[in-house]
Order: structure tokens, then C-alpha cells, then sequence
């Protein structure tokens, strides 16, 4: 790696898309997924990857019958990884693919990044808990760490602890694509793809790599990751009706529908993809990043943060509000967000109230649930889509939204319209806030 | 176009050597190790029996505004750390921010500060979570998931899994000290605190942040997270706190610590507009370079031989700084103290500097510290940081015989200081601190 493999860059170079994949509840390809998200389909079902019958919420949008194993050219890289970071091959391999890359034989691998925004792998939940109650000094409550390790240390798998590691997805990424150059993994929460995306294309923009493989991964599909949302109540208990649960915006939404799967996407600069031939299927324009600094447990009542990541977002890829196409939402079904949300886009797009200024607004989570850290790339993945058949997914199971939420959310069906520039929004716990701009490329 | 020069204006770090930069220059200076048998849980089933845990005197609640304490309830320990650390920045930077007064005399606008922090996969507190579980077993004292939906889960508190967010550490202080602009947490591991003040300085160059908390945190003395550093295969097995030997041809393994290191990172006009000297400054951050090591052998468990990726986040840091390898004075390797590890960063350093190497210290603050995980960045530069500004060594302890080319123990002068680490799967990390001046 030296010097002379830098191309000039400088703060206005455009970083574009060459491809995309994606493993998610809708199927595991780009047109099957992006069919399913035009019908309105839903990828929700009763929960299989654990007994869930008692709990609180007994249903997600789970991906099915994927094994990467199936579709990765090393898979000896790869014996015992976890779902999270399976799903994250199995979508790397199509955005590859669709680049070309494979074909492209001066790809240098130490300019070669990748910035994820992945989640931690799953629990070994069995031995786990079966350690933690060996170890259980019912006197005193607390673990007696001899009897804990005397059960642990036989029953627990070494493979499977290391592949818990939030990086692993980034690790085997980098064997199975042979990627030496810089290489980050952020986790902030729900917001960690769309912050990969943003920061995977600073990458590029600053010289430090000639392509960057980004998005995320993450299932929490899991016992004590549904506990952990149970019981801070943000998950959806419709138990009869799960194909519905996830309706953004509705008057009668009770909570998000947990989902899994991964979006990968590869950038690069223009020049670089020019220069290769490669087809250019959309730019990232756009980013905007902040911090609430408020609550924990709350987004600022005003949306202070997630309207000032968009107002950042417009800025630097110098659109105004009335260029906006299309909004894809964050949208996660919660109280919460979605009049905070609409509160915030309102105070971007409709400064004076006038809602009619503001541009449609829909969430693919009313579909695919809530993919967690991979839920922004799966967003930006769809933008690039909707720009490419001119088509804005509605939001599913929206019936007659809450007072006072009054954008034009595409409720029920997919509608045809001229999409040039997207804005996706990302929203973590913890208050942080992310945004793209997706735009047509010319 | 040049870049806007970056300063160091406060250190904090938090180690078993202590709370603060003080007591840790004091110790490593002298070269006393906090290495000691494990304290927080009996450890004679592990496999490793030895730790370097943060003094028992610790208490979050001084470390946080009074208004601030009733949040300390949902800190996991390394979120603990990290609120702590960066507090300790921020009064060594003497920085005013809405933590210790009236926001109107804050040094900065809440908008122009940025935070990026390293944590590492935080485990529950098995304490807490058993008790729980425990509800929740059938008559032969088997856990029963049945059960645990129905009614059991409602033994823990609704917060629980705010605990444990790797992104907390990060929120808390972004909360803390009213930091709104760009955030971020970074895990990959013991490159994660790296990786995160690389973030810091690059949102400073483009101009989105005037000041950045950046580093990490991590306490892996939680018998989960411990048993997972022992499964890694890397763990020194006896009880010899001495025989924590980084780069000695005898080194057998590493130990486990706590903590981190949270700096202060401001533009370097910004830091002179609010009336900081540079002269007065730790270090000027010249040269970041971040790589990702292909090891298909061991799936990027240990680096490859050669070290080849260490060696290109070297010279990705070295080119930014403008400098060439024998310009360097002084390295803060990752130095675990495992042949695994240290056998292929010693090959990369040696390609790195060359002959340079002999005359070049290189110090391993793991010998005394233990392995602060995705904590290890943000400690080992605020320590870089000090060599610069004081111009003198921590002790190299615990190494007779040293790797070849390892054995220098005095610099010929102290200008500029490398600081290095890699994670498992395989980041690595780069950093280029030179001395400040006016």
C-alpha cells in the first residue's frame, strides 16, 4: 500500500453504489424482497428460532430457510458463525456480485474497507443458563464463580463465544473477500447501519480505501433479547393477529415487530467506478449524524436530534427539503417514535405546518419488522430500488393514523411516482441519530 | 490542502494501576504491576487466575453530577468506566461543559462536541440475571423457558437491557457532558479504542466537532466475559504476576484487566480560542491509519506471522503524519505477552523501523495493566500522551530476554510516539502522537 494507489479525493467526491444484497424476512434476494415490499407483504409469523409460546410476544419476522454456508465461496472460513453474521455473507456475496468485483482483477485488497454496523451474535443460551444455575448460591444470591466455571468450562463452546463478538461479521467478511484496508465495526443500536453507511463513504471520500463494503447485520431473535425488549414494553403483543402488528403511525400500534437479517452494500468513488466500468445504481449523497444527549430510555420530545441529522443530512448533499422524493422512515410502530418522528420531519419538511410541503413518508418495518443494527441499510437498500422502478413501498397495516400525525404515509399500497432523492432516518436508543440522502445518479 | 492540526488537552485513565493519570504514571513509572490474584469471583475453575481489576475504592457516584446519580443504576461496569474516565478527561482538559456548571460557561457549544467510544461485548451481571432465572426452574432445578415467558422475565428490571448496549457508554457521556454531535461506538475488539479516536480526529479534520471524548472501556471481570478472554487460548495459566511477559522469549500468556482511557481531542485553533496553549497540550495527534489483517489460518484469531496488517495501519499513520519510520521515538505496542501475538508484532515492528528498532523503546503497558480490552486504546495513548509531555519512560518490566530487536529500554529523544493494537478478528490500529508546541 502506498501513496500512488491514492486517487484524489476532496470533500465534494461523489461516492456511489455499485451493489447490493440482502438477507431478510421477505426472501433472500434483491427483486424477491423488493416484490414483497411493493405488495405489502408481510415477512411476520409465529417465532420458531425458540419456544416463545408463553412469552409476551410469541411472533417476529424471521428469515427463513437460509443457510450461507450454501452460497459463500469458502465456507471451511466459516463452520460455526452465528446467524448474524451468516446473513451478513449471504448478502455480501449477491452486492459483490452485482458490482462485478469478482471480475475486477485490480482490486488492490488493502484498498479494499469495510465499515459495518453489525450486532452482537446470539447467546448460547442453553449452556449458559444451565451454568449460571449450577453456579447459583441460592443463600447468599450471588453466582459461586468455582461451581459456575466448573459447569461452564465443559459445557461452553470456544467457536461459539469467540463468534459472539460484534466484529465477527467484519472478520469473516474480510477472510471471505480477501479486505486489508481500514475495517470498523459501530453498534449503536438501531442507527448502526445507516452511521455505517455514512462513515463508509467518508472513507472513500477521504482517499484511505478505492471500494468500501458497508451495511449491517443482527437478529435478536433470541430468549433474552425478546426479554430485554418485553420488558422495556417496546415490542408489539398482538399475539392474534402478528401480520399486522407492525403499523407505524396507526392509532392502535402497540409496539415494534422484532426482526432479523442483514443489507450490504459496496461504494465507491465515481471515478473508481467509471473507471471500471462498473453500473452505477444510485449515490449516497447525503449524511447526517448527531447525539440527543438527552435520556436513555427517551428520544428528545421534539425530535431535536433526529431533525438536526436530517437538516445535516440535506445540507451536505446540497438539496433543499422540496427536493425530497421520499422519506423512509425509521417508522418503528412504537408510540414513541412514530409521533416523535413525524414531529421531526414536520419541523424539516413543514416549518410552517403546512403539511402539504412535506414529501411521502413509509416504513418498511410495517413489512420486514425491525431489523435492529441492519435496519438502516435494508432502508437505503430500498431507496436505491424505489428510485430505480419509480416506486414508493407503502406502509402496510396503517388504517387511520394517530391525531396530529398527519404526513402522507402511503398507507396500504405502493404508489408510482418520480423518486430522484431519498432521506432515510435511523434512530438509536440512547438518542442517536442518523441520516442519508439517497439520490438518483445522472 | 492541509489538515487542521489536532491536539491531546486531557487524559483519563483508569486502570488496576488507578483512578486517573496520577496514580497510573506513578505505578508504571515505577514499574509496579496490578496484576494479582482475581478478586471479583472465585476464578480456581477457569483456567486463568489472574487479573489486573480497577481499586475497590472505586465509586461511580463521584465521578458524575449529583443530578446525574440515579442513572448510575443502569450502568453495566464498563459503562461505569467510561463515565468515570471521561470525566477525569474533561477536568484534566479543564473543560467546562454542562457536567460541573452552568451551561453558559461551557467551553464549547453543545453541537461542536463529538464523542466515540470503544466498548466490548458486555456481559449481564449473572448476579442480577440468575436471581431471576432462578424463579424460573422445574422440579429437578432445570431452567424452564415456559415458565420464564409467563412470569418469570418480570423478575428483572424494565431497564435491563439498557445495561447492556455497547452504544451506552458512549450515550451516557454524550448525556453527561451535553455532547450533540456526531457519536459514535466502535467494537472490534482491543482495536476498538483505536479505531474510536480515529473517528474523533477524523469528524475534527472535516470540521463537524470541535472537541471529541474519545477511547473506550472494558471490564471483562465478569465470569462470562473472563471465561470467553480464556477461551481465546491466550490467557497466562500460573500465579506469577511477573510472568506477564510481553515480547520476552519466555512470555506465556496474557492476563485480563479493567478499565480504559477516555482524551480529550480538541482543534487546535478551537483549543486557542479558548484560551489553551499548545506548549501546554499532552500531544498533537498527527497520523491515524486503521487495516484489517487476513489470517485464513486461524480464521483472524491471531495476526499473521508477518504481521503484515500491523504493518500497513503503521504506515497508513506514518504517510498522514508526513513522516518516515526512523522519525519514530518511541512505541505503545498491543503487546498482549503471548508468543501468538507478540512473535507477529514484533516481525511487523521490525519491518516497520528496521534498524531503527534497536534504539527504540517499546512499551508494553499490558506487563503491569492487564489487557483492558476495547479500553486498551484510549489507555495506551493517554500514557504516549504523558511520555510526550513529561519526556520521560514508564519502567520496561518483565522482560529478560527480550524478542530480538526489543531490547532497547532508552530513547535517544522523545518527539514522536507510536502507538499500536490489533483486536481479535483482526483490526488493527495505528497512531502518531507528536510533541505539542506552541
Amino acid at each position: 500500500m502506498n501513496a500512488t494507489n491514492n486517487t484524489a479525493t476532496s470533500p465534494s467526491t461523489r461516492i456511489v453504489i455499485t451493489g447490493m444484497g440482502w438477507i431478510t424476512p421477505l426472501g433472500h434476494d434483491l427483486e424477491t424482497v423488493w416484490g414483497g415490499l411493493q405488495s405489502g407483504a408481510s415477512g411476520v409469523d409465529r417465532t420458531t428460532h425458540f419456544d416463545a409460546t408463553t412469552f409476551p410476544t410469541t411472533f417476529s419476522a424471521e428469515v427463513k430457510d437460509f443457510d450461507p454456508l450454501t452460497v459463500v465461496r469458502h465456507p471451511e472460513l466459516h463452520e460455526g458463525i452465528g446467524l448474524n453474521t451468516g446473513y451478513a455473507l449471504g448478502a455480501a456475496v449477491q452486492a459483490w456480485e452485482q458490482a462485478g468485483l469478482e471480475a475486477h482483477a485490480e482490486l488492490n485488497p488493502d484498498r479494499l474497507g469495510i465499515y459495518l454496523g453489525a450486532g452482537e451474535g446470539t447467546l448460547d443460551f442453553s449452556p449458559y443458563v444451565a451454568s449460571n444455575l449450577a453456579g447459583w448460591d441460592a443463600d447468599a444470591r450471588k453466582i459461586d464463580g468455582l461451581k459456575w466455571a466448573q459447569h461452564a468450562t465443559v459445557t461452553m463452546d470456544a467457536t461459539r463465544e469467540l463468534e459472539q463478538e460484534p466484529n465477527m461479521a467484519l472478520a469473516h467478511l474480510a477472510l471471505e473477500f480477501d479486505a486489508r484496508g481500514p475495517a470498523y465495526n459501530c453498534l449503536t443500536a438501531c442507527a448502526a447501519s445507516t452511521q455505517a453507511i455514512g462513515e463508509a463513504a467518508a472513507v472513500l471520500r477521504r482517499g484511505d480505501a478505492d471500494v468500501m463494503l458497508t451495511g449491517g447485520c443482527h437478529t435478536m431473535i433470541h430468549p433474552l433479547g425478546m426479554t430485554g425488549f418485553n420488558r422495556l414494553t417496546a415490542l408489539s403483543n398482538r399475539n392474534d393477529d402478528p401480520q399486522t402488528a407492525s403499523r407505524p403511525f396507526d392509532d392502535t400500534r402497540d409496539g415494534f415487530v422484532m426482526g432479523e437479517g442483514a443489507g450490504i452494500i459496496v461504494l465507491e468513488t465515481e471515478a473508481h467506478a467509471k473507471a471500471r466500468g462498473a453500473t452505477i445504481l444510485a449515490e449516497v449523497a447525503g449524511y447526517g449524524s448527531t447525539a440527543d444527549a438527552y435520556r436513555i430510555t427517551d428520544i428528545h420530545p421534539e425530535g431535536r436530534g433526529g431533525a438536526a441529522a436530517m437538516r445535516q443530512a440535506l445540507a451536505s448533499a446540497g438539496v433543499t427539503p422540496d427536493d425530497v422524493d421520499w422519506v423512509a422512515a425509521h417508522g418503528t410502530s412504537t408510540k414513541e417514535n412514530d409521533s416523535i418522528e413525524t414531529r421531526a420531519i414536520k419541523a424539516v419538511f413543514a416549518p410552517d405546518d403546512d403539511v402539504s410541503k412535506a414529501p411521502p413518508v413509509s416504513s418498511i418495518k410495517s413489512m420486514m419488522g425491525h431489523l435492529i443494527a441492519a435496519a438502516g441499510v435494508v432502508q437505503a437498500i430500498t431507496c436505491v430500488m424505489a428510485i430505480r422502478d419509480g416506486k414508493i413501498p407503502p406502509t402496510a397495516n396503517l388504517k387511520a393514523p394517530s391525531a396530529g400525525l398527519d404526513l402522507d404515509y402511503v398507507p396500504g399500497t405502493a404508489r408510482d411516482a418520480n423518486v430522484k432523492v431519498c432521506l432515510s432516518n435511523s434512530f438509536g436508543f440512547g438518542g442517536q441519530n442518523d441520516t442519508l440522502v439517497i439520490r438518483a445518479h445522472d | 490542502m492541509s489538515k487542521p492540526s489536532v491536539l491531546i488537552s486531557g487524559v483519563g485513565p483508569i486502570s488496576g494501576l488507578g483512578l486517573g493519570l496520577p496514580d497510573t504514571w506513578a505505578k508504571l513509572t515505577a514499574g509496579q504491576t496490578a496484576v494479582a490474584p482475581v478478586r471479583a469471583f472465585d476464578a480456581g475453575a477457569m483456567g486463568s487466575l489472574l487479573a489486573a481489576e480497577v481499586p475497590e475504592d472505586f465509586k461511580i457516584r463521584n465521578f458524575v453530577p449529583k443530578s446525574y446519580r440515579k442513572a448510575t443504576k443502569v450502568m453495566a461496569r464498563d459503562i461505569e468506566l467510561a463515565v468515570a474516565a471521561a470525566d477525569l478527561a474533561a477536568r484534566d482538559a479543564q473543560l467546562s461543559t454542562c457536567a460541573n456548571g452552568d451551561p453558559e460557561d461551557a467551553s464549547y457549544a453543545s453541537d461542536r462536541i463529538g464523542c466515540h467510544i470503544g466498548a466490548g461485548l458486555i456481559a449481564a451481571d449473572l448476579d442480577e440475571l440468575t436471581d431471576a432465572l432462578a424463579g424460573s426452574t422445574d422440579d429437578q432445578g432445570n431452567f424452564d423457558l415456559h415458565q420464564w415467558g409467563r412470569e418469570g422475565m418480570q423478575a428483572l428490571t424494565p431497564l435491563w437491557l439498557l445495561k447492556y448496549l455497547p452504544n451506552m457508554l458512549a450515550c451516557h457521556v454524550t448525556i453527561v457532558h451535553g455532547a450533540h454531535g456526531p457519536s459514535n461506538t466502535i467494537t472490534c475488539g482491543e482495536a476498538s479504542g483505536g479505531l474510536s479516536i480515529g473517528e474523533s480526529l477524523r469528524v475534527i479534520q472535516r470540521g463537524d466537532a470541535d472537541l471529541c471524548f474519545c477511547g473506550g472501556a472494558e471490564s471483562n471481570l465478569n465470569p462470562m466475559s473472563f471465561l470467553r478472554q480464556v477461551m481465546t487460548g491466550r490467557m497466562y495459566p500460573g500465579t506469577d504476576p511477573a510472568a506477564i511477559r510481553p515480547f520476552d522469549t519466555t512470555a506465556a500468556g496474557g492476563v485480563t484487566g479493567e478499565g480504559g482511557g477516555i482524551i480529550a481531542l480538541e482543534a487546535e485553533n478551537a483549543y486557542r480560542a479558548r484560551g489553551g496553549d499548545p506548549a501546554a497540550a499532552y500531544a498533537r495527534l498527527a497520523g491515524f491509519g486503521a487495516s484489517q489483517t487476513v489470517h485464513r489460518e486461524t480464521r483472524n484469531r491471531t495476526p499473521d506471522p508477518a504481521g503484515r496488517g500491523i504493518v500497513s495501519a503503521g504506515r497508513a499513520a506514518l504517510r498522514e503524519a508526513g513522516l518516515e519510520a526512523s522519525a519514530i521515538d518511541v512505541v505503545i505496542p498491543f503487546g498482549l505477552g503471548h508468543p501468538d501475538w507478540d512473535g507477529p508484532e514484533a516481525a511487523a515492528l521490525n519491518t516497520l523501523l528496521g534498524d531503527r528498532l534497536a534504539s527504540v523503546p517499546v512499551i508494553a503497558t499490558k506487563a503491569l495493566a492487564g489487557n483492558l480490552g476495547a479500553g486498551s486504546g484510549g489507555f495506551d495513548l493517554a500514557v504516549a500522551a504523558q511520555i510526550l509531555k513529561t519526556q520521560q519512560l514508564p519502567a520496561i518490566t518483565h522482560r529478560p530476554t527480550p524478542l530480538p530487536g526489543l531490547g532497547a529500554t532508552q530513547a535517544d529523544k522523545i518527539e514522536t510516539v507510536l502507538v499500536c493494537a490489533t483486536g481479535t478478528g483482526g483490526q488493527n490500529t495505528a497512531m502518531i502522537l507528536q510533541r505539542s508546541t506552541s
